[in-house]
């Protein structure tokens, strides 16, 4: 696939590739996606805001040049902003591809880093030379405002323009709580949603901290996703209990609406409001108990969010898929184009969907 | 249900007087917090229990109200510049972990003394459109989705743009000032229809002639005696906020008490 270079978060001509339930492709612009959905469909989506979460400095003991990339935080409180899991580079910045670039200086337990204003101490090292539990000094408004000031949006270097944050905060944005954008909303707008509402399909948000994509080391991607903080407002559990009550399919926009879904639901029950935190991971063995289809990025496979797809379609259909994104030139990455993928062989939103959670299951459990 | 949004209908009657509700734990952004309207709503919000972030250009002045007002988050920066206000939005959202208001009363002259329209320089109007039309609307929109996600929480989702009375009367010698405050009382007018079916309202509001230090550039020789106290113009953007927050909370979830009661 081709990466999507400019940050544009609605483009016109973006396209939009079904994976059907029965496993059949289809080509569609993706402004057409209302169409696509159902009356009586309740969408769900991340409202988290965007962190600034690239913060570059100075390795004091070494005064040696780091980027520090913000990845981890233990819950959504406002004042607990002290204490993240963060990666550390050394020199340069996002114009070198990840996986190019020279790792940070020897870090330490009890080093100093001087990130612009801001000032934390390595609290420990996370079992790389590359991750950092960091302590931030200050008060909360001090941490926010360093941050706020000193910090750039996490990017690749597919993307050559500086991003600003205006560029990574979805149209919906709220608490800021993720570490990159959640970026399946961009194709959110005002108007969609007022398109939403008179198609009589719902429409609700949860914050989940959406974590990085790439550490540019193999040992430390096997990680990803890390253990992801989120919080699912009662309205939204109001809402998915009612989608359930009609039949209505429930649509998740983006990865991180699945893994928060799916983790809050208990087992065959409702899904629970309040803040969590997500630490499972979803793949082909994984037993969907709250999603029915997910709106997407077109994701390379090997990495986590292609391996969450397993979780919806089949390797076969999978494999089909990729191979239409490349013949028909679909682009990739936060501001690529898209997939709407239906969770197989389910006969969604018709008479069946009055299958028991356990026959769902074991269908799945033949498919894969 | 009340028909009054958009505009200065919004005004209550006396009758309709809020001072006993309770704001405890509303989450409310206050923009030129540290003179004038703004200053005295910190004040107001703050000591009725409210969580409260406020924004204003000048270090010394934020530090010194968040000196005096512990827990209120005093934000530096300045809403005319369109690269601060994200950064801005961020530490608000950080500090509050949301928002339910969102008072829009920094405010620019224009050219100071006032000036018949063929004497203003373009940079003035540029600075009053800045500081009056967009910088209200950058910051709207920036902190839209939190004022959504308040709104469908049953909260509220309120944004009060401060008008003027000049906004609507057109003053020689207020061209600068006057405009701009009719566009953002226009533009609420439009935003608030916009976003009827999302629970959030969109107000602007004339709280009369003010002794401010805004009012003191414009009519340098006014008799202060004659203009309100920002404390009472204080009073009618509170009441005109829980009038719209019960609106808001009661036309989303008609079944659910609303937190300001």
């Amino acid at each position: 696939m081709i990466a999507a270079h400019a940050p544009i978060q609605r483009p016109r001509d973006a396209k939009l590739l079904v994976i059907h339930a029965h496993g059949t492709l289809t080509h569609a612009s993706r402004r057409c996606l209302p169409a696509l959905l159902r009356s009586g469909d309740l969408v769900v989506a991340n409202d988290a805001a965007t962190l600034p979460a690239s913060l570059i400095g100075v390795h004091v003991e070494s005064r040696e040049p780091v980027e520090v990339r913000l990845a981890q935080r233990r819950s959504l409180a406002p004042d607990d902003v002290a204490e993240f899991g963060a990666i550390v580079f050394g020199e340069g910045d996002y114009r070198t591809p990840t996986e190019q670039r020279p790792p940070p200086p020897p870090l330490a337990s009890g080093d100093t880093l001087r990130l612009g204003p801001l000032r934390a101490t390595v609290q420990r090292m996370l079992g790389h030379p590359r991750f950092v539990a960091l302590r931030f000094e200050g008060s909360m408004l001090e941490i926010w405002r360093g941050i706020a000031l000193h910090g750039r949006p996490i990017q690749y270097a597919y993307v050559p323009a500086p991003l600003a944050l205006w560029d990574v905060w979805t149209r919906i944005a709220a608490v800021p709580a993720a570490f990159e954008p959640p970026s399946a909303g961009f194709v959110l707008d005002w108007h969609l949603l007022g398109e939403l509402r008179a198609r009589e399909i719902a429409f609700a948000t949860l914050t989940h901290a959406a974590g990085i994509s790439s550490t540019g080391d193999a040992a430390l991607d096997a990680l990803l996703p890390f253990d992801e903080p989120y919080d699912i407002p009662r309205d939204t559990a109001d809402a998915l209990e009612r989608a359930r009550e009609r039949g209505g399919r429930v649509i998740a926009v983006g990865t991180t609406v699945v893994r928060a879904l799916e983790a809050a639901a208990g087992d065959d029950g409702p899904v629970r409001p309040g803040a969590d935190v997500a630490r499972q991971r979803i793949d082909a063995r994984t037993r969907l108990r709250v999603v029915d289809a997910l709106l997407t990025g077109t994701h390379e496979p090997g990495t986590s969010h292609h391996a969450l797809l397993g979780a919806f379609a089949t390797r076969e259909s999978l494999q089909r898929a990729d191979r239409e994104l490349a013949v028909h030139g679909y682009r990739t990455h936060e501001f690529g184009d898209s997939m709407l993928i239906e969770r197989a062989n389910i006969a969604l939103a018709s008479p069946a969907s009055a299958l028991t959670h356990s026959a769902r299951a074991s269908t799945m459990r033949v498919i894969a | 249900m009340s028909q009054t949004v958009g505009n200065e209908e919004t005004f209550v009657n006396a009758s309709d007087r809020n001072d006993d509700v309770n704001l405890a734990g509303l989450r409310i952004v206050i923009t030129g917090g540290t003179s004038g309207l703004g200053l005295a709503l910190v004040h107001a919000w703050h000591a009725r229990g409210a969580r409260v972030a406020f924004v204003a250009r000048t270090p010394e002045r934020v530090a010194h109200i968040t000196k005096e007002l512990p827990g209120v988050a005093g934000i530096v920066g300045d809403v005319s510049r369109k690269d601060e206000i994200h950064p801005i939005a961020l530490q608000a959202l950080g500090a509050l972990g949301g928002v339910d208001v969102l008072v829009n009363s920094a405010s620019s002259l224009g050219p100071v003394p006032l000036a018949l329209l063929g004497d203003t320089e373009c940079e003035d109007v540029e600075r009053a459109l800045a500081a009056n039309l967009l910088g209200p609307f950058r910051l709207t929109k920036a902190l839209l989705g939190a004022l959504r996600a308040s709104a469908t929480d049953g909260r509220g989702g309120v944004v009060l743009n401060v008008s003027s009375d000049a906004a609507s009367t057109p003053y020689p010698g207020w061209g600068a000032y006057g405009a701009s405050k009719a566009a953002l009382a226009h533009m609420s007018a439009i935003w608030n229809l916009e976003l009827e079916t999302e629970g959030v309202r969109i107000l602007s509001l004339d709280p009369g002639d003010m002794d401010t230090p805004l009012h003191a550039l414009a009519v340098p020789d006014a008799d202060r005696s004659t203009l309100r106290r920002p404390e009472d113009a204080a009073r009618d953007v509170t009441d005109a906020i829980v009038a719209a927050l019960r609106r808001s909370a009661r036309d989303r979830n008609p079944e659910r008490e609303a937190l300001v009661r």
